[in-house]
Parts: structure tokens; C-alpha cells; sequence
């Protein structure tokens, strides 16, 4: 079972190919630089690099949101294309989640959070179950003092990772009661790798699906809508 | 649209291009023959989603797109009775156009030559456009000169060769499909300007108002049409000052007269000074009834061959970029996995 894996939800572009056993490549870029532009040219890479033939290639695993709305259909159309072009189905993982998995096998609770901008983090709690991750809280768009406020009434001991963690740092260290660290370095950021590892245990659980039926999770309306649902709302209070 | 795939002799190997389009609102697909037999031409509009919102949303595009590219490719093929295997290249429209919306397109255009080895050809949408008219006419050749009009664009182009453009003209504000739909909104047809406009023009008389027809001090062959949408719109200010009722037909058809009149006249002078035999319009506005009849009547009268698409080739489709393609495909034009979008892509660049 090898798969292609991809996350450009973020700031970060990751790329990885990977069996159950083994990384056998990951490529990743914490640079800021155009996903459109590098994501495939970094899958071509790794390929070449691992001595691989697209046809080798099972399945393709990407992080499904939610993240930046252009990261995500940059991502999403990249593994809907490949699994178009090999008849390979798709894995679409919560970007959280695979967040929370570089540090599968830590003591305590994991909570991911990536900078969602408008003053908010994209975040979720997670918890090593040893050979899969556990969700405590669901995926979300949220304050990350309002975050650090549900951490302190689960009461226990909490690793923090990711730009969103870094981004609101000072009010997370203002707010938390609990025991709380982040993340090493080499660890708090998306990997492919990581993204891989989730998806092997989606895959177990029977969770891939026909590429053509993937869209991403935005977790929030466009602008548009959200205006109009606004004015419905408004509307049919008066 | 569907042809027969043939077995015809053909001394020339044949190249078949699977095309993409997503530029704007609408997602399509097509497998093009040698860059004039269109073998399947799949398009799925989001008219009715945006229509809810007066105009296009570029997120709601860019989602929409995401929602149904894999299915309209797959259509695509399965109506082609083909799959990527007897392909030869993938094509794909990277600019100019909605950045997001654009970059769906591409990013699975990429995707599928990266996993099936096809080479990758980024298109200009324009040019896509301009070479919807080989599609079904077999016997045009360049050069010829062509009037791009759509709700994003009105550019008078000269096509030396295939691949190479002269830009005579172009719009200096707002394209003549964006003037429609701004006017229309105006006269409370709602969106889509284009259609609804040249229905209820006709309907009304052309010459009840006398609305400016633009011209660009020092550049012949540019366009304006800001000042006519203003004018429009004062004229309607000014009715409803005076308490007057507003026949919405004459308004429609003396506004759509004034655009007509300005597109004609600026092609035919263009097509005097560079002594055009050979003549094509080409996108969404080129299926408008009256600018295709009056720049009929006005070729006719000057010996001048006129070519028009047929109105599925006209709005945004991926047969056109299928055709665009072809043409660089024989010229041996490869993109390569660095591709972008651009969305304010010029005529000519790369």
C-alpha cells in the first residue's frame, strides 16, 4: 500500500510518499511561496527522488480542510486529478486531525490550532490512543482564548502546535490554567508524513472515497452567503 | 455537441487535447481532434447559483468549480467514448480570469499530466475565444481580424498567424457584456445582462433614444462604454425626476444599438486600414442577435468574409481552449508543473 500525500491548507506546502512502514519521502516547504506553483513540482520531486512510477502509487491522501480556501482547492484539485488520472481513489483527512498526529504517542491532550485570520485559530483536541488519535473536540473556527478556556476545563495537561499557537501565544499564555507546552520545532507544523500515518488508519476504516465525490471543508461560508444568510435573518426578524 | 469519432485516412497523425476551462463560471470539458473536430464538449453553468447574487462571487465560483470538475471531465471523456489513454495532451485556460476560479482548473490540469505523463499546454482564454471559430469552419486560416466580446473582455485583435496576435483595440473600463449586465440590472432584467437585453430589445425601437457612442481620443480602434452606462442610467434618473414611464424595450434596444453601432464601426475601420478579407467574432457577447446581424450586413457590404460561432462556442466553453491547444501542441508548446493562474494575463504573453 503506498501513498501520495499532500497538505497545502496552511502557510506550509508538504508532500510526502509513504507506506504503513515507512516515510520514503517527504518534501516540505514552511516558506510562504505559492502553493499553485510548488506543491506539484515538489510531488515530482519526491517521486523521482523515491525511484517511483506514477502507477506504483494507491491511493492519494490529502488534508480536507479546513485552512485557507485557495490552499485547499489548490490541494483537493491536486489529488482529484492524480486519483482522476490512476483510478486511484482519494483519502481526505481533517487537516487538524493529521496536525495532532506528529505527535501521535504523547502523554495528554494535543491541540493543533492554525492561524485562521478575522482573530481566530482553526484548532481541535486530540489524544493519542497509541495507534490512532482519539478527537475530544471536533475541528472548528474559534477564538484561541475561548480555546484555551474549554482547555482549562478539561483540566489536563495539553501540548499546543502549529502558526496558530504561535500567533496568539501571549493570550494563550494569559488565559491557560492548565500544564501546557508547545510542540518542538521539527514537529509543529504539517508534515505529509504525518498526513500519510492518518490517512493508513482512515483507509483501514474504509474512509476513502472516488476522488470525484471529494470537496473540501471550509468550516465557513463564503462572504457572500454569509451577508445574505445576515439579511434573511434580519429579515425575517422584523 | 457530438461528432462521430471516425477512422477516417488521415496522412497526419491525429492529436486529441483533453481541455479544461474554469475562468469564470463556468466548469467544461472537451476532447478536440486536431484542433477543429470537437468529439465532446461538456459544459456545466453555475448561472442559477450566482444569479441568486446579481453577478458573479468569485468563492462560490471557485467552490462551484471544485464540486464538478472531476464529473465534467469524466463526461467529458465518456462522451468522447474515450479515455485519457488515447489522448495526447492535456489543455487547460490559466489566466486571464477569476484567480481562484482559475486555479482549480489548472491545478487538476497539472494533477492529471503529472500522474498520466500527458504533456500540459496552459491557454489564453482569449485566444481560446478567437479559435472557437475553426471549430466550425474548416476553411479559415489566419489572417483574419476578430472582435472578442464578452462580459470580461472586448478586444479587437488582428490574428497574423496561429499563436500570434496584434491588439488593434481594447475596452478602456467596462467590457461591452459588462455594460449589458450593468444596464440591465438598471432596467430590473437582472442577471444575466446579455440574453435578457437582446430579448427585450426587440421588442423596442432602436433609435426611440439617442444614447453617446464612445470614442477614445487618440487610439481608434479602443472602446468605452462606462459613459454609456452612465448615460443610460441618467436617462433613467432623469424619467423618473419628471415622472415619466420608462419603456424598458426602447431603452434595451437603443442601448444595445449604441454598443452595436461602436463595435461594427471600430471593426470596420480596422478592417479598411489593414485590408481584412476575413472577418470573426467570438465570445459570450458575440451570440448577441443584433451585433451579429448588423456586423453581417456591414461585412457583406465591403466583400468582407464573416465568421461567427455558434452560441454554445461563443460563451465560455473548453472546446475553444481544445482548438488553442492543438495549436501550440503542433508548434511544440509544453507548460511546465510550475504553471500558475494569472488572472490578468495578456494576448501574446506566456
Amino acid at each position: 500500500m503506498l501513498i501520495m500525500a499532500l497538505d497545502s491548507s496552511g502557510v506550509t506546502a508538504t508532500a510526502a510518499i509513504a507506506t504503513p512502514e515507512k516515510i520514503i519521502a517527504e518534501y516540505s516547504v514552511n516558506n510562504k511561496l505559492t502553493h499553485s506553483q510548488t506543491l506539484l513540482p515538489m510531488l515530482e520531486e519526491i517521486r523521482r527522488m523515491a525511484g517511483l512510477e506514477m502507477k506504483d502509487v494507491d491511493a492519494v491522501a490529502l488534508t480536507g480542510g479546513p485552512g485557507s480556501f485557495t490552499g485547499l482547492r489548490i490541494g483537493s484539485a491536486t489529488a482529484k486529478g492524480i486519483a482522476l488520472a490512476l483510478q486511484i481513489p482519494v483519502i481526505s483527512v481533517p487537516t487538524l486531525e493529521a496536525m495532532a498526529w506528529n505527535l501521535i504517542g504523547r502523554e495528554g491532550l494535543i491541540c493543533p490550532m492554525m492561524d485562521a485570520r478575522r482573530g481566530q485559530v482553526y484548532t481541535g483536541i486530540y489524544r493519542s490512543r497509541g495507534t490512532y488519535m482519539e478527537t475530544v473536540a471536533d475541528q472548528m473556527a474559534a477564538d484561541a482564548a475561548e480555546m484555551a478556556g474549554r482547555l482549562n476545563e478539561l483540566g489536563e495537561k495539553v501540548t499546543l502546535l502549529g502558526d496558530g499557537a504561535d500567533a496568539y501565544l501571549d493570550r494563550l499564555r494569559e488565559t491557560l490554567t492548565v500544564p501546557w507546552e508547545m510542540a518542538p520545532v521539527h514537529l509543529a507544523r504539517p508534515r505529509a508524513g504525518a498526513v500519510a500515518m492518518c490517512a493508513f488508519h482512515y483507509w483501514e476504516q474504509g474512509k476513502a472515497v472516488n476522488g470525484s465525490e471529494h470537496v473540501p471543508t471550509y468550516l465557513r461560508l463564503s462572504q457572500a452567503e454569509r451577508v445574505r444568510a445576515e439579511k434573511e435573518h434580519s429579515d425575517e426578524q422584523q | 455537441m457530438k461528432n462521430e469519432v471516425n477512422g477516417s485516412p488521415v496522412n497526419d497523425k491525429i492529436i486529441r487535447i483533453l481541455a479544461i476551462e474554469s475562468s469564470c463560471d463556468e466548469t467544461a470539458a472537451s476532447v478536440v481532434e486536431n484542433g477543429r473536430k470537437v468529439l465532446s464538449n461538456v459544459i456545466s453553468s453555475q448561472i442559477d447559483i450566482h444569479t441568486l447574487y446579481g453577478g458573479v462571487v468569485p468563492e462560490i465560483a471557485s467552490r462551484s468549480h471544485m464540486e464538478r470538475i472531476d464529473q465534467v471531465i469524466t463526461k467529458a471523456l465518456e462522451e468522447a467514448g474515450m479515455t485519457l489513454s488515447d489522448m495526447d495532451a492535456v489543455g487547460v485556460t490559466y489566466g486571464p480570469g477569476l484567480v481562484g476560479a482559475l486555479l482549480v482548473g489548472v491545478a487538476e490540469a497539472k494533477a492529471i499530466s503529472f500522474a498520466s505523463g500527458l504533456p500540459l499546454i496552459g491557454v489564453h482564454h482569449i485566444e481560446g475565444h478567437i479559435c472557437a471559430n475553426y471549430i466550425e469552419n474548416p476553411e479559415l486560416e489566419p489572417p483574419f481580424a476578430c472582435l472578442v466580446v464578452s462580459g470580461g473582455h472586448t478586444h479587437l485583435v488582428m490574428v497574423k498567424d496561429y499563436g500570434e496576435y496584434e491588439i488593434l483595440g481594447h475596452t478602456r473600463d467596462d467590457a461591452a457584456g459588462e455594460a449589458f449586465d450593468k444596464v440591465a440590472r438598471a432596467v430590473g432584467l437582472g442577471y444575466p445582462g446579455g440574453p435578457k437585453i437582446d430579448k427585450t430589445a426587440r421588442e423596442g425601437n432602436p433609435d426611440a433614444i439617442h444614447f453617446p457612442r464612445a470614442k477614445v481620443a487618440g487610439s481608434a480602434y479602443d472602446f468605452s462604454f462606462s459613459g454609456l452606462k452612465s448615460a443610460v442610467l441618467n436617462y433613467l434618473n432623469g424619467a423618473k425626476m419628471k415622472g415619466e414611464e420608462i419603456c424598458v424595450p426602447d431603452v434595451a434596444a437603443s442601448f444595445q444599438k449604441a454598443v452595436v453601432d461602436v463595435l461594427v464601426d471600430h471593426a470596420m475601420a480596422a478592417a479598411g486600414e489593414y485590408h481584412v478579407k476575413k472577418l470573426a467574432i467570438a465570445g459570450g457577447v458575440a451570440s448577441n442577435s443584433a451585433l451579429r446581424s448588423a456586423m453581417e450586413d456591414a461585412c457583406n457590404k465591403r466583400g468582407i468574409t464573416f465568421y461567427r460561432p455558434s452560441p454554445v462556442l461563443c460563451t465560455d466553453n473548453a472546446a475553444m481552449i481544445g482548438s488553442a491547444a492543438y495549436y501550440d501542441y503542433i508548434r511544440g508548446i509544453r507548460s511546465g508543473f510550475d504553471l500558475n493562474a494569472v488572472p490578468n494575463l495578456k494576448l501574446g504573453e506566456r
